[in-house]
């Protein structure tokens, strides 16, 4: 039986809020820059315990990620903060030069990513943040699963010298990664074991590929789950390993299918180990108002979707 | 001459004539590294041959001994014009961050001495990337903050294209330094009035440029950037002047192709380079003071 010990529920952006309130007492080159969403980013506990250490940027995210990697001369470990849509699209040319091309120890941590966001709406819902920023040299991007894991991998970043895109978001979801796991940026965790399909998924969709586990698991199908937090650099050692027995995989993303896990996982499996692979993702659409979890369900990219993508690939093999 | 220093420059006392000198050397360094690749940005270089000559041999503190990416205490300079590449590179070597012979490197596959300045291939001197324009005031000011959070008192100066301005971040950021009194900040504007597609004026005039700069909260100067003297009493006014709670502009006048007569007077310099012909017109011009690399 899949069970899965539950340690609340919780958003995952107050995982990075903690996690960074947490460096600003533990490691004192952080810095923090928000541009004007300070509450939206969970940064409260941070502006009101280290003010000395946070610069408000205003509405002005060019300028906040120039001075990002600005500051890094001298020894300072810059995060900023805003949404998704905002800490990539709308500043892509000063993170590929400031920050990539010049390998600054810049962390981008963007909150509100993907559909559920929800009801503000496609201006907002950004589903090509990962492609964009996996495709930067010298970038690692994150993108974890849950409150905890959030909270985790913010401290490693910190730890980690080279720009990080860490990547996270607003619903409330069940925590179920435990709060002393160990976080390691590029090694992926296989939650569940299983010998006929492998899911590959990422942030909110590990979640959802827990649900669908538990679905196919009733149906006599037996599924391996591994939550590739890491989509840069890539952990193909645990993803062949898994392949190797399972002969099939489903990737699971809240992200375009265009650049996102998927073809990460799709590029590994072209050139060292074929194996039919079905994805679920966004296909080539903008998102809309609506619920979160109304819009996973209409977008596809929830459990029920998953759980078709397994059976599919299952019958391809 | 003068030889490469090894510790912070502005402790010593360079005459005039000096740096007349070493601007004159700069400006054939210039012209020879375009012509040798046929590419390359020559007008802007030769337009802010004296004012980067007098920063680094005369106002900067700073040193090459060696190179620190984090120059905590010293004075650091961000290129955000990146395309005027061959001035700084020939400013850095001739003040002895790198062999003056690395200058024959230029754009050519392999060398340090990319086209715009980059970080990737280690050459010293070099901070950040700059070639996509309008980031290094952003950077700089990122760098100021640093300073201010370390007790470091020393300057962070920036150079601009007057062109560069019509780029949204930098007005971004001359909000955010007045707003954050970010005083250590000395930008320098290299006024030539000229970019690629003709006059500034023609293209998008900017308006008044000192009354901008003064509305958004700066001190602002004004200069020749051609006289040496008045480069250097500009400079100091403005590191006299700072630490008050603003942040500091020079607007500086010069003349894109300075030194060069047919470069002169026009746009179309600005990222052309001299044919055999050409070039040898223009070392007849310039003075080789410190000898050719």
């Amino acid at each position: 039986m899949i069970e899965f010990e539950i340690f609340g529920n919780k958003d995952t952006r107050s995982g990075f809020g903690e996690g960074l309130h947490e460096l600003g007492k533990s490691n004192n080159e952080v810095v923090a820059l928000c541009a004007d969403l300070i509450g939206s980013l969970k940064m409260d506990a941070f502006v009101k315990d280290f003010p000395e250490r946070f610069f408000q940027a205003g509405i002005s995210e060019a300028n906040m990620i120039g001075m990002a990697a600005g500051m890094t001369i001298g020894g300072k470990i810059p995060f900023t903060g805003t949404f998704a849509a905002f800490s990539t699209g709308r500043v892509y040319d000063q993170i590929r030069q400031s920050v990539a091309y010049s390998n600054k120890n810049v962390k981008i941590c963007a909150s509100h990513a993907g559909l559920t966001l929800g009801e503000d709406g496609a201006t907002h819902q950004i589903l090509e943040d990962i492609g964009m920023m996996k495709m930067l040299p010298n970038m690692t991007v994150v993108v974890p699963c849950d409150f905890n894991q959030t909270k985790q991998a913010t401290l490693a970043i910190a730890e980690h010298e080279g720009p990080v895109y860490l990547r996270f978001g607003r619903p409330v979801m069940p925590i179920f990664i435990k709060p002393d796991a160990e976080f390691k940026i590029g090694k992926a965790d296989v939650l569940i074991e299983g010998t006929d399909v492998t899911i590959v998924a990422c942030g909110h969709l590990v979640w959802k590929s827990i649900e669908a586990a538990k679905v196919l698991e009733a149906q006599g199908v037996s599924v391996e789950l591994i939550n590739m937090h890491t989509i840069k650099p890539l952990d193909k050692e645990t993803l062949l390993k898994s392949l190797a027995k399972t002969k099939c995989v489903v990737t699971a993303e809240e992200h375009m299918r265009a650049g996102g896990l998927g073809d990460s996982v799709a590029q590994v499996i072209t050139t060292e180990f074929l194996v039919p692979q079905e994805y679920v993702a966004v296909n080539d659409s903008f998102g809309e108002s609506g619920t979160p979890m109304e819009l996973m369900t209409k977008y596809h990219i929830d459990a029920q979707d998953v759980v078709d993508a397994c059976l599919k690939v299952i019958k391809r093999k | 001459m003068f030889l490469p220093l090894n510790l912070h420059s502005n402790i010593f006392y360079m005459e005039t004539k000096d740096l007349q000198n070493i601007a004159s050397q700069v400006r054939r360094d210039i012209v020879r590294m375009v012509a040798q690749v046929s590419s390359g940005h020559p007008g802007g270089s030769l337009g802010c041959a004296d004012f980067l000559t007098v920063l680094y041999f005369d106002s900067m503190k700073h040193s090459n001994a060696p190179f620190s990416m984090d120059g905590k205490g010293e004075d650091l300079f961000f290129l955000s014009n990146g395309h005027i590449s061959p001035v700084w590179y020939s400013v850095l070597a001739r003040a002895g961050y790198f062999p003056v012979a690395d200058l024959g490197t230029f754009r050519r596959l392999g060398s340090k001495l990319q086209g715009h300045p980059s970080t990737d291939k280690k050459l010293p001197g070099i901070r950040i990337a700059s070639g996509s324009l309008g980031q290094g005031l952003s950077n700089a000011i990122g760098a100021a903050e640093t300073k201010r959070l370390n007790g470091d008192d020393a300057f962070v100066f920036t150079l601009h294209g007057d062109g560069e301005l019509q780029e949204g971040q930098i007005w971004e950021a001359a909000i955010y330094a007045a707003a954050k009194k970010v005083d250590k900040l000395i930008a320098t504007i290299d006024y030539n009035g000229r970019q690629i597609d003709g006059d500034v004026n023609d293209v998008m005039n900017l308006g008044n440029l000192a009354a901008k700069f003064t509305a958004f909260g700066w001190i602002v100067y004004e200069m020749d950037g051609h006289n040496i003297d008045e480069i250097k009493a500009t400079i100091a006014k403005a590191k006299a002047g700072a630490g008050q709670g603003k942040p500091s502009v020079i607007v500086m006048k010069t003349e894109m192709g300075k030194g060069v007569d047919f470069m002169e007077g026009t746009h179309k310099w600005h990222g052309s380079a001299p044919n055999a012909e050409q070039l040898a017109s223009a070392l007849a011009q310039l003075d080789e003071t410190l000898g050719d690399y």
